[in-house]
């Protein structure tokens, strides 16, 4: 079974992701098991999916978070793909899907992500990391989620800026 | 001065483990260099036309003798003994080795200096007033917002891979001399009625391929609102700028797409859910900041008498009485003055300044300015807090060392990006272009008396010379592979900034001193005698000029 980083570990990656279909959303058939679907498939299937707790969503970089609406609370699973690694939308969705809409679950960054951006990710709410078929070293990679151990601003997992906690 | 604590040591060296792993892994094959290119960037290592270049952040322009010294040892050491002043009050190596930069960011977090986001898509060094904390124009000292903005923005977990780069100027002066308006976000600090500190917000300014002056989308940003506020126009950025065209991608074309007023209205609706946030920043924060831009040890003296010796000096000395007028200016507290060194001697690239310079701006520095000097946006280096009665022995050292050309804000205080001859974005060269006009104008008293005027060249459209805010811009284009040169009137960095008018069309480089000259013939012959060479441009327009450069030759 392919592996991803979860929470600073090493796992097997349970879930199946779910490409954008070519035909329309509301024809596609989405399998049994764990499945991350696209956006499209979600917005036009929910009433069925949303009966089911083995089904996440994928946001393309594009695609902003809001477009989830209320799912966010329920949904297990939230994926933010990458098109491009330097297409940094997607930390500003990780923000906005923890901080602001309270979302619990696994957000997963997908696609053309790198070992590099792990840190910032995590920092701003990213739990998990399926790098996809690049050829990525996980044992080494992991180690790049704590590249750094302190930080000037507030984000998700500091809620509070340097300044309110410094101590000289 | 800002002082490192042990946080900021420790998040300075973690930066530095991470890119020395990344370098490691770029030169073992294991990181492909488009990946490593922005990670490069945001340490300031760019792949050049002959070479790495290596910009090292100088945060809002201010540095010490401890630094100047040891950047000083790094040019003999990883380079070839000199450096380079850019517009945005930076310092660039220009011949590296790129093995050598993680050793390179080590030697310089020895003296709490970095090359944090000093380039790529994110937000870059702050810039601000060169005389801040010293002019009499000041309304207040923008040094500890610099600061605070400046530890909020460096490894910003949001903001890393933005659209494009990201510039913020900050001033605190009546007279704007940050040019803030031409910034992605430009910070005017004032004072309300109530006589409470904040900020007016101007956004999407820009010089570049689509030159833009900033709008303005707050009036009075309370100071402890600062925060938030920026986080909040970052965000709008980082989601609805755009990504498909580099050249589409700055946040001037966003606002101008979504027109100023509906942008501010998104900022606003953004900053709504976080204006109560941890952002907000605290009396003790603002306290803090402020602890380390406190007033030097001045000495209270007698301005007058001071003056008195100095005006006697003058009388009989032409050379300091012109290097007093164009290179001192008056400072706030009496007895003391702020004097600008010039990089721009004839013959030497405009900002360039050697290992041995460095060295002795910093024993100047020790021995007349409390141990501080400062970059500016003209590429000049500051001695701030000089004592009026040391002025005439200063002026005979900066003499030996070259930095007393008395050309502070004159014709031949030219601006100059590094062009053709180091970077590998350029059309042309700007630097033999800046050297041939000097030469062109090289008597002294010929251009005193031409006044102030700002003459600034960039090599491409990418307009790292501010060609576009200079009185006389001069921009380096491609003709089918030669260098030609685009002369444009009428710019302006000051509170009315403007962008200047192209003149017509380009010249060869051989042209150019004497375009120049037909320029300020034209301004000569009609000027009043209170004119400078903006005022009697804007008073005749292009066309006066416009004929005299391309009059036939009858
Ligand atoms: S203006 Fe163009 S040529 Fe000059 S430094 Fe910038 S990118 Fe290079």
């Amino acid at each position: 079974m392919p592996k991803l980083v979860k929470d600073g570990a090493i796992v097997d990656n349970e879930w199946t992701l779910m490409a954008k279909p070519e035909d329309a959303p509301e024809a596609v058939e989405v399998p049994a098991g764990q499945v991350i679907v696209p956006l499209s498939v979600w917005q036009a299937q929910q009433e069925k999916l949303q009966t089911r707790n083995d089904i996440g969503v994928w946001l393309n970089s594009d695609e902003a978070p809001e477009a989830l609406q209320d799912a966010v609370q329920k949904l297990p699973l939230i994926a933010l793909h990458f098109p491009l690694f330097s297409d940094g939308r997607p930390f500003s969705s990780a923000r906005l899907l923890r901080d602001r809409y309270g979302f619990k679950g696994e957000l997963r960054a997908v696609g053309h992500v790198i070992r590099d951006q792990m840190c910032y990710l995590r920092r701003c709410g990213v739990n998990a990391f399926d790098f996809g078929d690049q050829d990525i070293n996980l044992e080494e990679a992991v180690k790049s989620l704590d590249d750094f151990t302190e930080y000037y601003q507030a984000s998700h997992d500091q809620p509070l800026p340097l300044f309110r906690r410094r101590v000289s | 001065m800002y002082k490192y604590d042990q946080y900021d040591n420790k998040i300075l060296q973690q930066r530095i483990a991470q890119f020395r792993n990344q370098m490691e892994r770029f030169l073992a094959g294991e990181l492909a260099p488009e990946e490593f290119l922005p990670l490069r960037l945001q340490n300031g290592l760019y792949i050049q036309r002959l070479a790495p270049m290596l910009r090292i952040n100088v945060p809002y322009g201010m540095i010490n003798s401890r630094q100047l010294r040891h950047l000083a040892y790094i040019t003999r050491r990883f380079d070839k003994g000199y450096c380079h002043v850019t517009t945005r009050q930076n310092i660039q190596l220009h011949w590296p080795e790129l093995s050598d930069v993680p050793d390179i960011l080590a030697e310089l977090a020895k003296v709490e200096m970095h090359c944090t986001q000093s380039s790529g898509n994110c937000v870059r060094n702050i810039t601000s007033d060169q005389f801040a904390g010293v002019t009499q124009d000041e309304i207040v000292d923008p040094r500890p917002y610099c600061e605070i903005i400046r530890q909020w923005s460096h490894f910003h977990p949001e903001f890393a891979f933005l659209p494009r780069k990201f510039k913020i100027a900050i001033t605190g002066s009546e007279q704007d001399r940050a040019a803030i308006q031409v910034h992605d976000i430009g910070l005017q600090l004032v004072r309300s009625d109530a006589g409470e500190i904040g900020f007016k917000v101007y956004v999407g300014g820009g010089l570049g391929r689509t030159p833009v002056i900033a709008s303005l989308i707050r009036e009075f940003l309370p100071q402890e609102q600062i925060l938030p506020y920026l986080e909040a126009i970052l965000r709008i950025y980082n989601q609805l700028g755009r990504r498909d065209n580099k050249f589409r991608a700055r946040i001037k074309i966003l606002v101008r797409a979504l027109g100023p007023d509906v942008f501010a209205q998104k900022v606003e609706e953004e900053f709504e859910y976080m204006k109560d946030g941890s952002n907000i920043l605290t009396e003790e924060e603002i306290e803090r900041a402020k602890s380390f831009f406190t007033e030097p040890p001045y000495e209270t003296l007698d301005d007058a008498s001071a003056q008195a010796q100095v005006d006697a000096q003058a009388a009989d000395n032409r050379a300091f009485s012109k290097w007093l007028q164009r290179n001192v200016r008056a400072h706030r507290v009496p007895g003391y003055s702020s004097v600008t060194l010039s990089l721009k001697p004839t013959g030497v690239a405009p900002g360039d300044a050697t290992d041995r310079q460095l060295e002795i701006i910093a024993d100047l520095a020790d021995t007349y300015s409390f141990g501080e000097a400062r970059t500016t946006r003209e590429q000049n280096m500051v001695l701030a807090d000089v004592k009026k009665t040391d002025l005439f022995e200063l002026w005979q050292q900066l003499k030996q060392a070259g930095f007393a050309t008395p050309n502070i804000g004159s014709l031949t205080d030219i601006v100059a990006c590094p062009g053709g001859d180091f970077c590998s974005l350029a059309n042309a060269k700007s630097i033999p272009i800046a050297e041939a006009i000097q030469r062109q104008f090289d008597d002294l008293d010929y251009v005193y008396d031409l006044g102030d005027l700002d003459l600034n060249i960039s090599g491409c459209m990418n307009a790292c010379g501010h060609h576009h805010i200079g009185h006389i811009g001069i921009l380096g284009v491609d003709k089918k592979g030669e260098e030609f040169y685009q002369v444009q009137l009428g710019g302006s960095a000051a509170n009315d900034a403007r962008l200047g008018t192209v003149l017509g069309p380009s010249f060869g480089a051989d042209e150019v001193p004497e375009v120049i000259q037909k320029i300020i013939d034209v301004y000569v012959e009609n000027r009043t005698d209170e004119e400078q060479f903006i005022d009697t441009y804007q008073r005749l327009g292009n066309q006066p000029f416009k004929e005299r450069v391309y009059a036939k030759a009858s």
